[in-house]
């Protein structure tokens, strides 16, 4: 039951072969003995889960369940979870417990999920290896020595240890993808706008989007049908109708044509990625597909883009946070400017203080048309090219991470070689354009490799079902952690 | 040099709140005095997560001023976040409007003074944007701590500013009524001062006429007309006075303080904020289509300007009647309304009855033209009457009054009633008056002699005699002709 997918778990629990409450207690106790280890859970909710388990039984019962009724679920620790705490990663909100769910919280409640628990992330999503978290690192479980990246890192790893089945996340600039890579496990980055952002902590919220973490595409597409839909709490959410991204998942990849940007296949990627990538398409062009060179030139300027706006817009987003009325206040100060400067210096990790203090300065009188303005027109510049490269293609294809996931500690001094870390990622949230990571093997060590697809606006299905027919045909994506 | 050789420049800058019934981002209500922090919804409290949705009939509100003053109405506008750190602003940043406004340009023909000093002229307006407001910061009652209200968090806000297009204060004052009446004309904003629902900035400076302009100071939070005026002119007189000490002014905000009449200074130019103004992620460009443009002003009321000068080319009114009927969107409606159940052709005398007695009797009751308790139709009843000489005008104050005590009932034929029952109709049966005059004339041989005498005066006062006998009834015209006819003049 364990490494059941969840199409299995329908079953088995139609079946009446296990109850939800059944269900919730194992992955629970699974939680209780490996997450010491792991550290992929900063709250775990067993009363909740458990009450939710039970009304998820009584709706099987009553032949009203969904396909997600009892199916045990992990939040990302920036949704907000009414009644339980929602910390961000951050000691600055580690006595907030939220009054209200967020949007994809309450839309996964209604279709029954059963949420076990919070997951650890780096601090209000900033970083790429979970480093950055009040509550301590997240560890790989292919490796408790190595990152499982980040932000969405305990996520990532709940779902590959198998303390969840299925994990929401959210990714910014790669905190979907790049987890999923490092850690084994499939996730995927919806369109901008396809899932409601109210009450998801807001980074920086002209990238931000949910995400959904599972085994397999097959369990993200049934993931991310539940919590993608318009809400008019958030003005950037997108009005369409529902979707159902499980329904062409089958369909045959015969003449699918996936481009292969030349600046993804550049140096910088490490040797055994880039085998594994290669074996990767390999499998693609037997399955049917067709792969076609195509060029992004502005890819390269991605990551200064981001690490001016992103900033920028997190700088002021996480001003609310000044101590006045939740969230950590200094149990000492002066006069008010003392208040704010002792409660934020003391509730604010190094890394969020860092793109505060960036953010800030881009936005600065003199400073916001160099940074802020041309960052945005380097934005437009590569959401063109990637519309350029759509013209010839179907989906783009290349490594979700230019490395396997490194040791903890090995770049925490290093921010620019952290942020070098994203560099596949980040240029798909400045375009808004949805995004997949699935396992594509494993590299030096026995660490996983993730293989990254994109495409183009409300590509979802066709991601999915690409990913699918992928792992239909391989089992790269059964493979478990020691 | 004397104070005459300075020249004043005023430029406004007003808070409008729109009368939306929730808030500009929330759903939230914007009703007036209720409990502390009872009307802050997740949104106005800025919760970890939560998100703005703007309110349409904010931007609605937004667009009927833009067409009020023939300004440009932007299809597309920005959302801009002004960062700056408060206890009362719970995001850390107001939601504002910045390089791109909803309303652009327009202007406001204002009236200044009055009687032969009257004099009109424009005040060109540089924007106006949408914006939410901030909370309260409360510093009694709390033992050495400060309290926090976030009921206005989030309240809609029109910024409407001004070129500085203004050179005394008397200007300033009569821009700042003007707008203030066309706000609540168009009914975007209840014109609340008390409750600072219309709040002033008033940017200030002086220079030598033709000159370049002088450094500014802007006055903060002005929440009276009378403190607008006296504001401004200890303002003015301080700039003189410390330029012609030999002093320079600095760019500074100020604050008036009504108890001493003085401004201070509540920040320097040094110590003003960075708001670091970028457009918010959280909310789309505001657009706006022709459709919804027309669609509002299909719904536009008959301005005061379109009105005013409509009363002076058809009812033939002059400026000032037509300046002061209105003044108001209530004394407009009043005054259209008496006209309308009256007639055009009695539009001068109706005018008098709405800005003389009217206006008088409703002043010493302290109430407003709205809740008169003479209504329209009656008083076009009572000046029909005057008009067809039924009863003389100074029988109409009369009858006016007893309108006013509601002697006549309620429907419009009050005045006809009161004039009925209590026999006041005008006496102009000739025989009768002259009956009267007679009687006069025997009684008072010492003023005939007198006006014999050549002493016009007497011959008023005999007029006088006679109203009096005739107790005010006979036709003031007729008595006048008999007389003379008498008395051989």
């Amino acid at each position: 039951m364990i490494n059941a997918s969840v199409t299995a778990l329908r079953r088995a629990l139609d079946a009446r072969e296990i109850s939800a409450v059944e269900l919730a207690t194992l992955f629970l106790d699974r939680i209780d003995s490996a997450n010491p280890g792991l550290n992929a859970f900063i709250t775990v909710d067993r009363e909740g889960a458990l009450a939710a388990a039970r009304a998820a039984d009584a709706r099987i019962a009553a032949g009203t369940a969904g396909p997600l009724t009892g199916i045990p679920i992990a939040h990302k620790d920036v949704f907000c979870t009414e009644g339980v705490l929602t910390s961000c990663g951050s000691k600055m909100l580690a006595n907030f417990v939220s009054p209200y769910d967020a949007h994809v919280v309450s839309l996964l409640k209604e279709a029954g999920t059963v949420m076990l628990g919070k997951t650890n992330m780096d601090e209000f999503a900033m970083g790429s290896s979970n480093e950055n978290s009040h509550y301590g690192p997240a560890r790989n479980p292919w490796d408790a020595t190595r990152v499982p990246g980040g932000s969405s890192g305990g996520s990532a790893v709940a779902v590959a240890a198998r303390l969840a089945p299925i994990a929401t996340g959210t990714d910014t600039g790669g905190s979907v993808r790049q987890p999923a890579a490092l850690t084994g496990v499939t996730g995927i980055k919806p369109t901008y706008g396809v899932c409601s952002r109210y009450g998801m902590v807001a980074y920086a919220s002209s990238l931000d989007q949910a995400g959904a973490f599972g085994a397999s595409a097959a369990d993200c597409a049934a993931l991310l049908t539940a919590m993608a839909g318009f809400d008019p709490r958030d003005s950037t959410s997108l009005e369409r109708p529902r979707e159902d991204y499980t329904r062409d998942l089958d369909h045959p990849l015969a003449g699918l044509r996936i481009g292969l940007p030349k600046e993804f296949f550049g140096p910088g990627m490490a040797d055994d990625v880039r085998a594994a990538i290669e074996a990767v398409l390999a499998e693609y062009r037997k399955l049917g597909a067709t792969t076609v060179d195509v060029s992004l030139p502005n890819a390269r300027l991605a990551i200064p883009a981001y690490y001016v706006i992103a900033p920028a817009e997190a700088s002021s987003n996480l001003s609310r946070f000044d101590g006045v009325r939740y969230g950590h206040r200094a149990a000492e100060y002066g006069d008010l400017a003392d208040m704010y400067g002792k409660s934020r210096a003391q509730g604010f990790g190094a890394e969020v203080k860092r793109r505060i203090l960036v953010g800030t300065y881009v936005l600065s009188h003199g400073y916001y048309d160099a940074y802020y303005l041309k960052a945005q027109k380097l934005r437009r510049l590569i959401a063109q090219d990637f519309q350029a490269a759509f013209a010839r293609c179907d989906v783009i294809a290349g490594p979700t991470s230019p490395t396997t996931a490194w040791a903890i500690g090995e770049k925490s001094d290093d921010p620019v070689q952290m942020y070098l870390s994203d560099i596949y990622t980040i240029a798909v949230n400045l375009a808004g354009l949805p995004g997949l990571s699935h396992p594509a093997g494993f590299g030096a060590g026995g660490l996983p490799v993730g293989l990254q697809l994109i495409g183009d606006y409300f590509a979802e299905g066709r991601l999915l079902n690409a990913a699918h027919r992928y792992q239909q045909a391989t089992d790269w994506h059964t493979r478990r952690p020691a | 040099m004397s104070r005459t050789d300075w020249e004043v420049v005023i430029g406004l800058e007003v808070h409008a709140q729109l009368n939306t019934a929730s808030k500009i981002f929330s759903g939230a209500s914007t009703a007036f005095g209720a409990e502390p922090n009872r009307q802050a919804s997740a949104v106005d409290i800025a919760l970890p997560g939560v998100l703005p949705v703007l309110n349409r009939g904010a931007v609605e509100r937004a667009i009927r001023f833009g067409l009020a003053i023939g300004a440009h109405v932007a299809p597309r506008s920005v959302f801009a976040r002004k960062n700056y750190f408060y206890p009362d602003l719970p995001k850390g940043y107001q939601i504002s409007q910045f390089e791109l406004p909803v309303v652009q340009g327009g202007a406001i023909t204002i009236t200044v003074g009055e009687g032969d000093k009257a004099y009109e002229t424009m005040v060109n307006l540089t924007r106006a944007h949408l914006e939410e407001d901030a909370g309260k910061s409360l510093h009694d009652d709390f033992h050495g701590m400060s309290g926090i209200d976030l009921n206005r968090a989030g309240t809609p806000l029109l910024e409407i500013v001004s070129e500085p297009d203004m050179r005394s204060s008397a200007e300033a004052v009569a821009y700042a009524r003007t707008l203030h009446a066309l706000v609540r004309w168009i009914a975007i904003c209840d014109g609340n001062m008390q409750e600072g629902s219309f709040r002033c900035d008033a940017n200030v400076s002086v220079r030598r006429p033709g000159g370049p302009l002088g450094t500014r100071r802007e006055i903060k939070n002005l929440n009276s007309f009378r403190f607008l005026q006296q504001a401004i002119d200890y303002e003015v007189q301080w700039q003189i006075a410390t330029l012609e000490d030999g002093g320079s002014i600095q760019q500074a905000t100020v604050l008036f303080d009504p108890d001493t009449g003085e401004t201070r200074m509540m920040r320097s130019k040094e110590d003003a904020h960075d708001y670091r103004y970028f457009p918010d992620p959280d909310l789309l460009p505001l657009v706006i289509s022709p459709e919804w443009i027309a669609r509002v002003q299909g719904e536009m009321p008959e301005l005061p300007g379109a009105m005013k000068a409509r009363f002076v080319a058809e009812l033939g009114l002059s400026a000032y009647d037509a300046t002061t009927l209105t003044a108001s969107k209530e004394i407009a409606a009043y005054y259209q309304a008496v006209i309308d159940a009256a007639s055009v052709a009695l539009a001068k005398p109706c005018a008098n009855w709405v800005m003389g007695d009217l206006a008088a009797r409703l002043n010493k009751a302290e109430l407003d033209i709205a809740d008169s308790p003479v209504s329209p139709a009656q008083l076009a009843g009572l000046v029909r009457r005057i008009a067809d000489n039924t009863i003389s005008n100074n029988i109409g104050k009369k009858v006016f009054e007893a309108l006013w005590n509601g002697e006549g009932g309620a429907g419009a034929d009050a005045a006809d009633r009161i004039i009925e029952a209590q026999g006041l109709k005008q006496v102009t049966d000739s025989g009768a008056i002259e009956a009267i005059v007679d009687e006069v004339l025997a009684a008072n041989q010492k003023s005939v002699e007198e006006f014999r005498a050549g002493k016009e005066k007497a011959f008023n006062a005999l007029v006088g005699q006679v109203m009096k006998a005739s107790r005010g009834k006979a036709n003031p015209a007729q008595v006048n002709d008999i007389l003379r006819a008498r008395l051989g003049g």
